[in-house]
């Protein structure tokens, strides 16, 4: 059985094997002539590598001739851990795997906890999902574009990346009482109405962002220096893109416009009025210049789901699903409000026994299995969800995104320079909280 | 390849039809075809079919694999493998390891699931690596969580858990771990021991 992957050229141990730790740069020099093949650890505590990504890299001189991938150093087991808390808990579980879409997280999983009751969220909860999925798909691209532009020497980019980040935290903050991480979904519906200003607040994000957004673009869109570092660099066409599993932006710049808001659309996503942008250079380039792109047709949806709002439940009518906790977010988040507080304690012990045995033991799912996958800002995220009956998932498998489209970074870099990897890496976009789950 | 597909079961005049639980005729036409499809490439390969919340599962023999697979890809246009994954079913089915693979059809957005079900004992199952490259990853992590051997994966090593990590976490008789700790003092006991109500 023959390696299918294995590079061109002499095996990896074959002649002499450098491994620089540092502290042996007399030793590497010393080498004799000739013998340039250099094995470097890049990584898993590096700047430039999203997290705790290890990368194998075989260098002849600048030009990386194999490129191996090691992960797991961010491995925490929540699928397991699924296993073992009821169906509401999963929510705060998920919703920690892709730390930087922590809602698409949250509403796959509670679409694909609805499909197994055969339930379906009332449609201003699942007008907010949309609403602040789109606001975080934004925020989630400008943490790319800030960290992309730091590491290919752009510090302007990254603070102001960072910076209107920093609006949209706000907003989800003031939502769901929490900056990320925010199990504001649930099977259901979603834990709370929008909060009084909301609207308001949203608002003015988009009387903001649009100009921001032209900002960028005039910062670098025409920067030789980004330019050149991106134009050309992290060529992965559709054939290796569909054969490697990657979705997602890289998909869309090698000319493909599959989106699943479009082609299988969730949510009401077939309702709204927003395009696929797509490019054919199938670089790095084009994928920032998607990436720009899908930060405006997102803000026409949160336009759109701002307008469509109307008053109406955010949970199903169930009592046997939705909580009885009429929650309120207080000065320290979200919490129990006092009216049900005092109802519970002091007036109806029916009212408590159910909120205790709903809250404790939790509601039960019928057995079956589904699978539903929405876009999220890195691709397919798709939930593999098996239920046995009881009030806990059998199996939660996640499809994450990063971590199928992880596999193609050495398509993306062997052959180029150990620079341009740095970009083509970045372009992917890995989250490895969701890679390693 | 070490795929022999030589002991597999052969398409007959007549083959015995897999049962079929749950309505077909609920599916669009796609879905009909590519059960009619993967029982010719398949034949007696084909355990069962079930449709389930408008979801399509083809249950398979190890041994049919990839010939189903095959067909999939290229007759039926299922060019992405979105996921592949495992399923310990310890109690429930006798071949308690399942893997469980999710293909997309792009060009006609269409997604079929197929099963494929063997014991602990021989936790074999042909790899799909050279059908869809991106099965790598997830083999390995398929792999490493439940321990299936993929046959004809190009490296199977372990992706998640360290290299020299023993048994495979994801089994349901593999525990999840913790401690007791101490609360207003009272001892919570760790997430498996508590209550199930099961």
């Amino acid at each position: 059985m023959s390696d299918v992957y294995a590079p061109p050229g002499p095996a990896l141990d074959e002649g002499r094997v450098i491994t620089v730790q540092g502290q042996d740069w007399d030793e590497v020099f010393g080498a004799e002539v000739g013998d340039e093949r250099i094995v470097l650890n890049m990584g898993p505590q590096h700047p430039s590598t999203h997290g705790v990504l290890r990368l194998v890299l075989e260098l002849e001189g600048e030009s990386v001739i194999s490129c191996r991938l090691v992960v797991g150093y961010l491995h925490t087991g929540i699928e397991k851990t699924t296993e073992y808390r009821n169906w509401v808990q999963g929510t705060t579980l998920v919703t920690r795997m892709d730390y930087l879409s922590p809602l698409f997280n949250e509403t796959a999983y509670c679409l694909a906890v609805e499909k197994l009751l055969g339930i379906e969220a009332p449609e201003r909860a699942t007008v907010i999902r949309v609403l602040l999925m789109e606001l975080q798909r934004i925020a989630s691209h400008l943490v790319w574009l800030a960290t992309t532009g730091l590491e290919l020497g752009a510090l302007s980019i990254m603070l102001y990346g960072w910076r209107e980040r920093e609006l949209i935290l706000d907003v989800l903050e003031m939502i769901t009482g929490l900056r990320m991480n925010h199990a504001y979904v649930r099977p259901g519906g979603v834990a709370v109405d929008l909060p009084a200003g909301a609207e308001e607040k949203i608002r003015e994000f988009l009387a903001i962002m649009p100009e921001r957004l032209d900002e960028y673009e005039d910062l670098l869109s025409a920067n030789p220096i980004w330019v050149r570092r991106t134009r050309g660099i992290g060529y992965l066409d559709l054939t290796g893109c569909v054969a490697l599993g990657v979705t997602g932006p890289l998909l869309r710049s090698a000319g493909y416009d599959y989106d699943l808001r479009k082609a299988e659309p969730y949510c009401g996503y077939e309702t709204y009025d927003f395009d696929v942008p797509t490019s054919t250079d199938c670089d790095v380039y084009s994928r920032y210049e998607l990436r720009m792109q899908e930060m405006r047709e997102s803000l026409k949806i949160v336009r759109q789901a701002l307008d469509r709002l109307r008053p109406g439940p955010v949970m199903v009518a169930d009592k046997k699903i939705a909580w009885p906790s009429q929650l309120a977010l207080g000065p320290d988040g979200l919490g129990n409000s006092l009216d049900h507080v005092q109802r519970i304690m002091a007036d109806s012990m029916e009212a408590l026994i159910h909120h205790f045995k709903l809250v404790t033991e939790g509601f039960r799912v019928p057995a079956g299995q589904v699978y539903v996958p929405i876009e999220s800002p890195r691709g397919e995220l798709g939930y593999h969800v098996v239920a046995d009956g009881s009030n806990r998932p059998f199996r939660v498998h996640v499809r994450d995104p990063s971590f199928v489209n992880l596999q193609a970074v050495p398509a993306l870099v062997e052959g180029g320079l150990l620079a341009d990897l740095i970009a083509a890496v970045a372009s992917v976009d890995p989250v490895m909280g969701g890679v390693d789950r | 390849m070490t795929n022999d597909t030589s002991g597999m079961p052969r398409h007959t005049s007549s083959p015995r039809p897999a049962p079929v639980l749950g309505a077909l005729d609920e599916l669009r036409a796609w879905a009909r075809g590519a059960v009619d499809a993967v029982a010719k490439a398949a034949g007696e390969g084909v355990e069962k079919v079930v449709v389930d919340r408008g979801e399509l599962t083809i249950y398979l023999d190890r041994s049919a694999l990839t010939a189903a697979a095959q067909v999939l890809r290229d007759e039926l246009r299922c060019e992405l493998l979105s996921s592949l994954s495992g399923v310990d079913y310890l109690g429930v089915d006798e071949r308690r390891l399942h893997v469980v693979y999710h293909l997309t059809s792009m060009t006609y957005r269409e997604r079929v699931r197929l099963e494929v079900a063997v014991t602990v004992d021989d936790p074999h199952v042909p790899s799909v690596v050279d059908i869809w490259p991106t099965a790598d990853w997830h083999e390995r992590e398929t792999y490493d969580f439940f321990g299936i051997v993929f046959d004809g994966h190009p490296a199977l090593t372990r992706i998640q858990m360290p290299d020299d990590w023993e048994g495979h976490p994801q089994r349901k008789d593999y525990p999840l771990g913790g401690v007791p700790v101490e609360y207003h003092g009272a001892q919570i006991a760790p997430p498996e021991d508590r209550r199930a109500w099961a």
